[in-house]
């Protein structure tokens, strides 16, 4: 079988749609470039019927929005596959359970994502400085903060002023208010000196331009939002790209296998497999833009080889897949006695929690570095399958029969629909050199291309903040007037830490920095072996603090598409 | 596109498609996966038939809503169990045990007790933590369809009315109604309020000075 030429060669192939290919899309786009978007999954648009899941109810999906297989976090919501993708596998060594959440769409997991805003402070681009562990990116925050704030104007992320340090405040649309469960954790943190406000999400209160719309709170931005009132790459980034007028040509269920390069070790393109055909093409290109998520990226990459890039494209470091890193995660969840037989009336909100806490001890000296922050849920929510599961379970607690049948389930339903409540931390783990991905030579997913084995461990570190989590969970909730549900998990279950890849924040595969030996890209995101290739996507973090990291994505791949910009106009590249 | 149709194959291609739901935002690997499954059987007339007697003494009509059978639950656990391949063998094994237990009591399958009678196992199976040894494969298969009939219930439309579930649709939050802030004793903080949207605004478009203050 023959490779199939494109015809045409493109200004930029960018591989992959979602937060980094978006912003990628839009701005090079926009400053003239033709540009080709190659993405792995089927085309998506939420304000289409066909796609849409937002405001369905339960009963239109046969199996009441339940998981499966083909939609890890449900019918509704609007990612896609998730930790499984069925002919997609990958692989974790002997010892490491690493979780693997893909969304072949366009727009990727912007689709579903918590929407949860946050700017990297500037204690979070230089740790190093502050507890010896990991590197410093060789950036700071004041390279990003303007970015950052384009970001907040074209995108919209509602917050507030709040002055402290390492959060930075930005163009903020006023949050919305908060509904009753969270003013009792708001109660709970008070009373143990935790700080809380007001979150920061990419939703719409307000409108931003007259192509979004605002939020009309359903409380569904999971599902993506038929009105564009929150934040995804396609309805954000790459449709206005495309209205704009900007030469974009979408290329759907295309499967990056490698990126192309000639003698002198440039890059000429990508090879993709059409999946509605299954053939393989060549699409050429003058320049190529990673976007396919951090592993996917550096899967690509390290399949990309050649006599120049012996090691795989990028990778004569030998650090393509390297620092891979997640989010640390915990929970716990509470009963409300006082939110028992609640009033019901319509506290949708927006997608999320309208409030949290920021990470409050960055003076304080404790036994593990970096921190977390506190994400708030519950409510009177909308049922879906696994909804009135053991009803009654929690007349343990109050003292009633458990089990039973006849009409008192209903009553018992309705006594604690809305009464319980939850919080979870978010953290910042260490970034090791052995946390990695690979090749896995023995196995070849259903296009035929090697896919990815993962070796990866949790160290004391992120076990001693898994720990403090679950004490302060344990302080605030009971704060909160309320009785803690379940065990709080100890040493024996590394405090109920989540394992790696479960928060679905893995970062740091092809690291930025100064030093060639020690880093992939330099700091605007360009490999250092192949100057025509830059990776948007979340690969190039050196570390990625507390915080979730979409809107660092963002501003990182505008800044560098800037500078590509630069670059093609100085003729420092082709 | 040049149409040499007959009426009457036109016609045919209106029809629905057999084991086509109405969409639901499906891709088309999920529509092939809908498809399928609703073209398999796996329950059978009696176990259907039992599953509607269950589900209706675990959840009956009241005065204001109707049952798990009027709430469709037997069509949902008739998808659910080929859908969720998990819960197949204990449903049929559970129902299997049920009528071995009424036939030995009573010599008559389940489904044709009276209702008193079918009570009276359910009292013995019903109640977690109160089941006699040799019945517990009983409290087991209860517990299951008793989770399944709650769900089913609750996430139909009846249900949701039922329950008093009040969102899914366009609106606007600003928050808590004043008459629950004052049941509930708690109120919002002054200086927390003056940061939150003045919903009377949200259509007008955002504009901020250079230092991130919000001038609309």
């Amino acid at each position: 079988m023959q490779v199939i030429e494109s015809s045409k060669t493109y200004d930029v192939a960018i591989v992959g749609s979602g937060a980094g290919g978006g912003m990628a899309t839009k701005i090079l786009s926009e400053a003239g470039f033709d540009v080709a978007v190659l993405e792995a999954g089927p085309f998506f648009d939420p304000a289409q019927d066909e796609y849409r899941t937002q405001l369905r109810w339960p009963w239109e999906s046969p199996r009441r929005g339940a998981s499966s297989d083909r939609r890890s976090f449900g019918d509704f919501d609007a990612a896609y596959g998730g930790w499984n993708i069925e002919g997609e596998p990958f692989s974790n060594a002997p010892g490491t359970n690493f979780w693997w959440f893909r969304s072949r769409m366009l727009g990727g997991r912007t689709n579903h994502w918590g929407r949860i805003s946050l700017r990297f402070g500037p204690l979070d681009f230089k740790r190093k400085s502050v507890d010896g562990l990991g590197d410093n990116w060789p950036i700071g925050y004041d390279d990003v903060k303007p970015y950052y704030d384009k970001v907040d104007k074209l995108i919209g992320v509602f917050g507030s002023k709040e002055n402290i340090h390492n959060e930075p405040d930005g163009y903020f649309l006023p949050p919305p208010k908060p509904r009753l469960h969270e003013l009792y954790y708001i109660k709970g943190a008070r009373k143990s000196g935790i700080p809380v406000i007001p979150s920061r999400l990419s939703i719409l209160t307000k409108r931003i331009n007259n192509q979004r719309g605002s939020c009309f709170y359903c409380g569904q931005c999971n599902r993506a939002c038929s009105a564009y009132a929150d934040f995804s790459s396609g309805t954000c980034l790459i449709f206005p790209a495309q209205k704009n007028g900007g030469k974009v040509e979408l290329f759907t269920d295309a499967m990056v296998r490698e990126v192309t390069t000639n003698s002198e070790g440039k890059a000429t393109g990508v090879n993709y497999i059409n999946k509605a055909d299954r053939k393989e093409y060549h699409l050429k290109a003058k320049v190529v833009v990673m976007a396919a998520s951090a592993c996917s990226t550096a899967r690509i990459l390290l399949n990309s080889k050649s006599s120049v890039h012996e090691n795989g494209l990028g990778n004569s470091s030998g650090l393509v897949g390297h620092y891979l890193h997640d989010s640390t995660g915990a929970s716990r969840s509470v009963f409300i006695p006082e939110l028992m037989d609640r009033k019901t009336y319509n506290e949708d909100g927006v997608g999320g929690m309208h409030v949290y806490t920021p990470w409050w001890l960055n003076d304080k000296k404790l036994d593990f570095p970096r921190g977390y922050h506190i994400e708030v849920w519950g409510g009177m929510g909308m049922p879906g399958y696994g909804f009135g599961f053991n009803p009654n379970d929690l007349n343990k607690v109050t003292g009633g029969t458990v089990g039973g049948y006849g009409d008192s389930l209903r009553d018992d339903i309705k006594k604690y629909y809305g009464a319980t409540m939850g919080v979870s931390g978010r953290g910042e783990s260490v970034p090791q050199r052995d946390n990695f991905c690979e090749i896995d030579h023995e196995k070849v997913d259903q296009w035929g291309i090697p896919v990815l084995k993962f070796n990866y461990q949790w160290t004391e570190h992120e076990v001693k903040q898994a720990k403090h989590m679950q004490d302060t969970f344990e302080e605030v909730l009971d704060a909160t007037g309320g009785i803690l549900l379940g065990d709080k998990p100890g040493a024996d279950r590394d405090y109920g830490l989540t394992a790696p890849g479960q928060i679905i924040h893995e970062v740091g595969t092809t690291r930025m920095g100064d030093d060639k030996k020690e880093s992939v890209t330099n700091k605007y995101n360009q490999l250092h072996d192949c100057e025509n290739v830059f990776i948007m996507d979340a690969g190039p973090f050196v570390s990625q603090a507390d915080k979730n990291p979409t809107w660092t994505i963002l501003a990182l791949a505008w800044r560098a598409s800037d500078y590509l910009v630069d670059q093609v106009k100085k003729r420092n590249i082709v | 596109m040049v149409s040499g149709c007959s009426p009457n194959e036109e016609a045919a291609t209106q029809q629905p498609v057999a084991n086509e739901l109405p969409g639901y935002g499906r891709n088309e690997h999920e529509k092939q996966h809908d498809r399928e499954v609703l073209a398999e059987e796996f329950l059978n007339e009696h176990e259907l038939e039992t599953i509607a007697v269950l589900v209706d003494i675990i959840l009956p009509s009241n005065a204001n809503f109707g049952s798990a059978t009027d709430a469709g639950v037997v069509d949902f656990i008739d998808f659910i169990v080929k859908d969720m391949p998990y819960h197949q063998l204990p449903i049929r094994g559970g129902i299997a045990w049920l009528d071995i237990h009424s036939n030995k009591m009573h010599n008559k399958v389940f489904k044709d007790l009276t209702i008193d009678q079918q009570k009276a196992i359910c009292d013995t199976i019903a109640y977690p933590g109160k089941t006699e040894s040799e019945l517990m494969a009983g409290e087991r298969f209860f517990t299951r369809m008793r989770n399944l009939t709650m769900t089913g219930y609750f996430t139909s439309e009846i249900g949701i009315k039922d329950l008093g579930y009040q969102g899914n649709r366009p609106g606007v939050w600003d928050g808590i109604p004043a008459d629950v802030l004052s049941e509930h004793d708690v109120d919002y903080e002054p200086e927390w309020l003056a940061k939150c949207v003045d919903q009377s605004k949200r259509t007008e478009i955002a504009e901020w000075d250079d230092e991130g203050n919000l001038l609309t």
